[in-house]
């Protein structure tokens, strides 16, 4: 497997930040009522991702040891404020939606997780590799998790989809069953946790599956052979 | 076949297997589910229907799915009991997917992902409940008036017509069933004085309602009464032990008796405590819950006592007007605590008192 491949793996499926390493559960769980929601902060977080993780790389040869975290923290607090400000400029409303969870992507750990564990150590391709992969499972974990949410609690998918991608996409909702009660636990955020546990859940059990279809197809390989030496019993 | 296995509470060392158990508690709910009947209408019976059929169904699918003994499991009406308990707790007309979601989340999120019967860290059927409760509060808290001051009768059909359209059959909605005879829409005794308390009258002046004779909203008394009878009955064949149903109603009468000697207008008495809401059916049926209740004596005295208090504090200074639920699964989690500080003395060992003199 290519450096590039396990790059992708991990990112997305064996070491998934928020499935595996559980880091930036408060704005995955707080942010992702709707589907939208969740791929616009998932979204700005890969920027951040990326971001960081070129600039760490860069750098990682002129920073002193003692003091990488500030100037990591700093690193990333400044991919924040250009993201903030870019959503401020193009998606007013998104923006808006999410509010205080935008510039809380400073804290996300899974951005200085990957500066700490990977940028600060490898080329810069590499680390940006590393970031828009884990980036991308961060995103897929907040989209899906947005999707459930948004489907047991107001009966709909891609609500307010206008406000990420322009006025085309409003047609882009999927309204599955309306309703005049929302199912407001999936909305709230116990929800949030309960929809996270059984995504977890499911991951792992698709692993135990795999795993076991794997042993199997290598047991299915090696020949059994009885074989007798001695008769003298 | 037999099958020995090795199994989490609850633990019972006599003749009763699981099933005549949880068998014996359903029969003890029967007076107070008549009385409920007799004065608020047919609803509750369509709910226990549905809730039971709603339980069984989800119970028997995750033990299919889980690869388990299915029959065996059924018939340790555990999951029957929870849904009956849950069925009693809800206004009476509520929605049919109201009952079917609730009894689906109690069974499949809070019994069998924690591993079925003896697993479960939270009361089944009040996890069931509070999720409802936040999560439709509307249809969760239309409760009917007693039948005696309803501005509308309604029949068994009415009820089942009620239930699964939203309309009685001949076209009056809850909230029109939920009018009295004085033309305003009714709530619940606990409710009523709650919100007096806030628009600044008195308890006694929001016990003038029409719906309180005296002290105990109409029919409420009577409905508690008849869980009480359900209750003594399970105390009597040893099903329950005394201790938790009388920490609760001790404890909580207690600490309303201070707030009401303290101030008498802002506080309602212990009285009134005691024969309104759930507290009954919450000190018999459900706190005594052998899963998720302590364990030991002395802890499950601790434990019923806990929830009183926690009843009396949320009723009080709460959000809500009934607080049985939250109090009993605010207990829940401190059930592994309570149960660790609480172990008795194992027999030929020493207590610590005795061993440092």
């Amino acid at each position: 497997m290519s450096e590039y491949q396990d790059l992708s793996v991990q990112g997305i499926w064996k070491n998934n930040p928020a499935l595996v390493q559980l880091l930036g559960l408060c704005p995955l769980l707080a942010v992702t009522a709707t589907v939208i929601n969740g791929l616009g902060l998932g979204i700005a977080t890969t920027l951040v991702l990326l971001g960081s993780n070129i600039t760490v790389s860069l750098v990682r040869n002129f920073v002193p040891n003692e003091i990488r975290i500030p100037i990591f923290v700093m690193i990333i607090a400044a991919f924040v404020t250009i993201v903030q400000l870019l959503m401020n400029a193009f998606t007013f409303e998104l923006y808006q939606a999410l509010g205080i969870f935008i510039p809380l992507i400073v804290t996300n750990c899974a951005i200085i997780g990957r500066a700490e564990a990977y940028a600060s150590k490898n080329r810069v391709q590499l680390a940006a590799f590393d970031g828009l992969m884990m980036g991308l499972g961060f995103t897929l974990v907040l989209v899906v998790l947005g999707a459930m949410r948004e489907l047991l609690g107001y009966g709909t998918l891609l609500v307010g989809a206008d406000l990420l991608l322009g006025d085309w996409a409003k047609d882009l909702t999927i309204v599955v069953f309306t309703t005049e009660s929302p199912f407001l636990l999936a909305i709230l955020p116990p929800g949030a946790f309960l929809c996270m546990g059984l995504l977890i859940a499911f991951k792992n059990m698709l692993d135990r599956l795999i795993e076991k279809r794997s042993q199997r197809a290598k047991q299915a390989k090696i020949v059994q052979r009885a074989r007798v030496t001695g008769t003298d019993i | 076949m037999t099958m020995l296995s090795l199994s989490s509470s609850p633990h019972h060392h006599n003749r009763r297997d699981i099933g005549q158990v949880m068998r014996l508690v359903c029969y003890a709910t029967i007076p107070g589910i008549l009385a409920n009947v007799w004065f608020f209408g047919f609803g509750i019976l369509i709910q226990v229907v549905l809730a039971v059929i709603t339980a069984l169904v989800t119970e028997g699918v995750i033990m299919e799915l889980r690869k388990k003994k299915t029959e065996r499991v059924l018939k340790d009406y555990s999951a029957v009991l929870a849904a009956l308990l849950l069925a009693i707790s809800i206004p009476p007309l509520a929605p049919w997917w109201v009952i079917v979601i609730g009894t689906f989340f109690s069974i499949a999120v809070v019994k069998q992902l924690y591993g079925g019967l003896g697993y479960n860290m939270f009361n089944p059927a009040m996890a069931g409940y509070v999720m409802l409760l936040i999560s439709f509060p509307m249809q969760m808290t239309s409760w009917l008036p007693p039948l005696s001051i309803a501005e509308q009768s309604h029949s068994l059909w009415d009820a089942i017509h009620t239930i699964f359209t939203g309309f009685t059959s001949t076209g009056f909605s809850v909230e029109q069933l939920k009018v009295g005879v004085d033309g305003t829409t009714m709530a619940t005794p606990l409710d009523e004085v709650k919100t007096a308390l806030l628009q600044g009258y008195t308890v006694t002046e929001a016990k003038s309602h029409i719906m309180f004779d005296g002290n105990y909203g109409k029919g409420w008394l009577w409905v508690a009464m008849a869980y009480l009878l359900g209750g003594l009955f399970l105390i009597k064949t040893k099903v329950i032990n005394w201790h938790i149903p009388g920490s609760m109603l001790a404890s909580a009468a207690l600490l309303s008796l201070f707030l009401f000697l303290l101030d008498g207008d802002q506080y309602a008495s212990p009285l009134f405590h005691l024969f309104n809401g759930s507290l009954i059916v919450g000190a018999f049926f459900i706190a005594t819950d052998p899963v998720s209740a302590s364990t030991t004596s002395k802890g499950r005295i601790i434990f019923g006592a806990a929830i009183g208090l926690w009843v009396i504090i949320i009723r009080n200074w709460g959000g809500y007007p009934d607080a049985i639920a939250f109090a009993v699964l605010i207990m829940n989690m401190a059930v592994p605590l309570i149960d660790y500080y609480t172990q008795p003395r194992t027999y030929g060992h020493k207590t610590k008192a005795s061993k440092d003199s």
